[in-house]
């Protein structure tokens, strides 16, 4: 096996998705000021060495919010991309092993999923469990997250069934159980982890959507995108709400969207 | 070659097209101050015409200004007399008597005469020949209704000390059936035109009775996005807008406009649910009511404007308003804790808001209120819901254990704004039960004069207070941009906007 380098994509997306990850871990035990704490003799201040982010009408602190936001948002990703890759792969590991009836009904459901634009279902998810709860939406969006990663792991896992390695095993008479999470599920992470990350952007771009729409997160509680529908209609007065807090999704999703890349090229090297 | 010139003359005439487009319909306000006439922006379409069919208070706000009744709202809260010139209470009032002005013109230039009146008035009672419910419910208590030379008698099935007030219902053509769609009043301004989610027109009317308007025509503008208001003031094209936010204003420039601020008519509260635990507790609601500081959260999410309030009522009803309860509780986190703890929460307790996601106002409210609780150890919650959803959850059903709105009167009685704390009433909401509330709100309701009844709206304001039965926040200011150089803009204690008192101050 070749010595794995480390390429210029994924150095890049590690570097700023570990800082924004740093930023946002720090975030949840420590803030420069309390990111609901209101002050009234600090409302609209443009961003300083004090507020590097700026203040917004009620005088509490962007940054702050802000890092505190994209804890929100982090972890709303995380756990959607979590629900989805691991349903998906298990939907995708039983389909293309077995295949048969469970294949055939499991990948129309998919397909009927799939059909729906994401949002819309995240909303019809989310309109039966209730809105306003951050579980919710973790919920809404890792239904809506499951059949892609479903589809990317069936065609791994149908490839690989009879590859003769699986059929060695099979013969050696190693369990369903353990050839599908031994042998073939390591095999499957060069698919996987691209998906994940890909996987991982959608999901903070859908969460951000999600609270702009009204539909997400909600307040005290920040997420970026309900502090972006909150920035919305103070445009013209404090630009820098919406500037910073947009500016930092774009970087987030940047980064991981790089390391995506990296992880990607790095696999052509290798293969 | 050829071919790019055709197209550079193409495109050329497009642009031209595109400018003259623009140029046609540009319309700066010194054209409108010369030709006296001003253009209002408002959020929403109208809904009908027929002012006697029409429901929305954006309608009733503009068409206010086309009709009038025998009776006339003013600005100060008092009825004037309008169509009629005069009128009597008699048989211990069971008899309303109005004497007709003589001389009064309708739009299309007849003269309003009894038959007029009578329709007007027998249209919205139900009492037409032709049968149909009452137009207005309330006026189902008219039993009959007699013209005579100019004298019009009405009586009633029973004494009701509020019947006055609905005598402002617009007095209309009898033989005429185009009200829904060229309507014709008695106001200080006609109706020219309307076209649907744009605009409506209104000039002044020259045979008008009383004092005639300033202005020779305005113009209603109808734009439904909120920052559209914003642009149009900012443009030239809009020279005054009704119910703006601080933060809209705060976006405007400074030398071209000037706000003024009126009262939008309502009780803003955090409203409890006084059914269920923790706030079936007046130690609770006490408590809560030390802990949250209304003068802090009018500063901080409404910029200094609003009036902060004490009890269900508020200050342009006048006689009715108690000024006195509206400290009755000062900020106090440390009173609120003895509070709580005495009611045997000594480390606080958990709860949620719930609130009309729509009404930005409310939300911005609840977050202020949340951190003001977080201070007294109470960790509240918020709970943004869909505005069909509050309406018949929570003020439908009382699913909620809190919620922030603002309650309005849409006439100029007390009892309308009281009503609903008496454990009889449909629609209350907050469950407030108290026996002596229902008693006092029984007499209140008999009482047979006026001062009597006044004192007794008073002391149920006072008792609503004294149980702390919601956390009374503010009567939301109103602001209103107007273009430098209109003048003359009065406020109502309704949901009116006066136009014929505007003028250019040149």
């Amino acid at each position: 096996m070749k010595k794995r380098r480390i390429n210029g994509y994924l150095l890049c997306g590690l570097i700023i998705t570990g800082v924004l990850l740093l930023a946002a871990l720090v975030g949840t035990f420590y803030t420069p000021f309390d990111p609901n704490a209101m002050n009234g003799a600090e409302k609209f201040q443009a961003p300083s060495f004090v507020h590097l982010f700026g203040t917004d009408n009620f005088g509490r602190d962007i940054f702050s919010r802000v890092v505190k936001g994209s804890g929100t948002t982090l972890a709303i990703a995380l756990a959607t991309v979590a629900i989805g890759a691991v349903v998906g792969t298990l939907v995708g590991a039983v389909t293309g092993y077995f295949g048969g009836v469970a294949d055939d009904a499991l990948m129309r459901l998919n397909d009927a999923l799939t059909a729906f634009p994401s949002i819309l279902l995240a909303l019809l998810v989310i309109s039966i469990v209730g809105p306003g709860n951050k579980y919710n939406v973790v919920l809404a969006l890792g239904i809506v997250f499951i059949p892609s990663f479903a589809r990317v792991t069936r065609t791994a896992f149908a490839g690989l069934r009879d590859v003769n390695y699986i059929t060695s095993a099979r013969l050696m008479g190693a369990k369903n159980g353990r050839i599908l999470l031994v042998h073939m599920l390591p095999n499957t992470v060069r698919v996987l982890l691209p998906a994940i990350t890909i996987g991982f952007n959608n999901a903070v771009l859908a969460e951000a959507s999600m609270s702009f729409l009204g539909i997400g997160v909600t307040p005290p509680d920040a997420s970026l995108g309900y502090l972006l529908s909150e920035a919305q209609d103070k445009l013209s007065r404090a630009p820098w709400y919406a500037l910073c807090t947009g500016a930092v999704i774009a970087l987030l999703v940047f980064g991981v969207g790089l390391i995506g890349e990296g992880l990607q090229k790095m696999d052509r090297e290798v293969a | 070659m050829k071919k790019k010139i055709l197209a550079m003359i193409l495109v050329l005439g497009m642009l031209t097209a595109l400018l003259a487009g623009c140029g046609g319909s540009r319309e700066t306000p010194e054209m409108r101050a010369e030709a006296n006439a001003i253009t209002i922006g408002i959020a929403q379409d109208l809904d009908s015409l027929d002012p006697h069919v029409a429901v929305a208070a954006g309608t009733k706000e503009v068409m206010f200004n086309v009709f009038e009744g025998l009776v006339k709202p003013t600005s100060d809260g008092n009825l004037d007399p309008a169509v009629a010139s005069d009128y009597s209470v008699e048989d211990g009032g069971l008899t309303y008597v109005f004497t007709l002005r003589q001389g009064v013109k309708f739009h299309n230039g007849k003269t309003v005469e009894m038959q007029d009146v009578l329709y007007s008035v027998r249209r919205c009672a139900g009492l037409l020949p032709e049968g149909g419910d009452a137009l207005i419910p309330a006026l189902s208590v008219i039993a009959d209704v007699q013209g005579e030379g100019d004298k019009l008698t009405i009586t009633l099935s029973e004494p009701n000390l509020e019947f006055l007030a609905y005598m402002t219902l617009a007095i209309l053509p009898a033989d005429y059936d185009q009200q829904d769609t060229a309507p014709v009043g008695t106001g200080p301004f006609k109706f020219v035109s309307r076209k649907a989610q744009d605009s409506v027109v209104l000039e002044r009317f020259e045979d008008y009775w009383g004092t005639p308007a300033k202005l020779d025509k305005v113009t209603f503008k109808i734009i439904e996005e909120d920052s559209g208001l914003v642009r149009g003031l900012q443009s030239g094209a809009l020279d005054l807008v009704s119910h703006m936010t601080s933060t809209q204003i705060s976006q405007l420039n400074k030398d071209a406009f000037h706000v003024e601020e009126g009262s939008m008519n309502l009780v803003q509260a955090l409203y409890l649910n006084n059914s269920a635990p923790p706030f079936d507790n007046v130690l609770v609601r006490q408590a809560l009511c030390y802990a949250i500081d209304k003068r802090e959260i009018i500063n901080m999410a409404f910029d200094g404007y609003g009036i902060p309030l004490g009890t269900s009522m508020f200050p342009s009803f006048g006689k009715y308003y108690d000024d006195s309860l509206t400290d009755y509780y000062p900020h106090d986190v440390a009173k609120a804790k003895d509070l709580l703890a005495q009611a045997g929460y000594p480390d606080g307790f958990e709860m949620t808001i719930t609130v009309p996601s729509n009404y930005q106002p409310h939300v911005d409210t609840a977050q202020v209120i949340v951190e003001q609780l977080k201070e007294a150890g109470i960790t509240a919650t918020i709970v943004p819901v869909e505005w069909d959803s509050w309406l018949s959850d929570v003020y439908g059903k009382s699913e909620f254990q809190s919620t922030i709105t603002g309650l309005t009167s849409d006439n100029m009685t007390a009892r309308k704004l009281l009503e609903r704390f008496n454990t009889q009433a449909g629609n209350n909401f907050t469950k407030y039960d108290s026996a002596e509330y229902d008693a006092l709100f029984a007499r209140a309701i008999s009482a047979a004069d006026d001062a009597e009844q006044t004192a007794i709206y008073r002391q149920m304001e006072r008792q609503l207070t004294e149980n702390a039965a919601n956390v009374y926040i503010q009567d939301m200011a109103d602001l209103v941009v107007v273009r430098n150089g209109v003048d003359g803009l009065i406020f109502y204690p309704l949901y009116v906007l006066d136009v014929s008192t505007l003028y250019w101050d040149k």
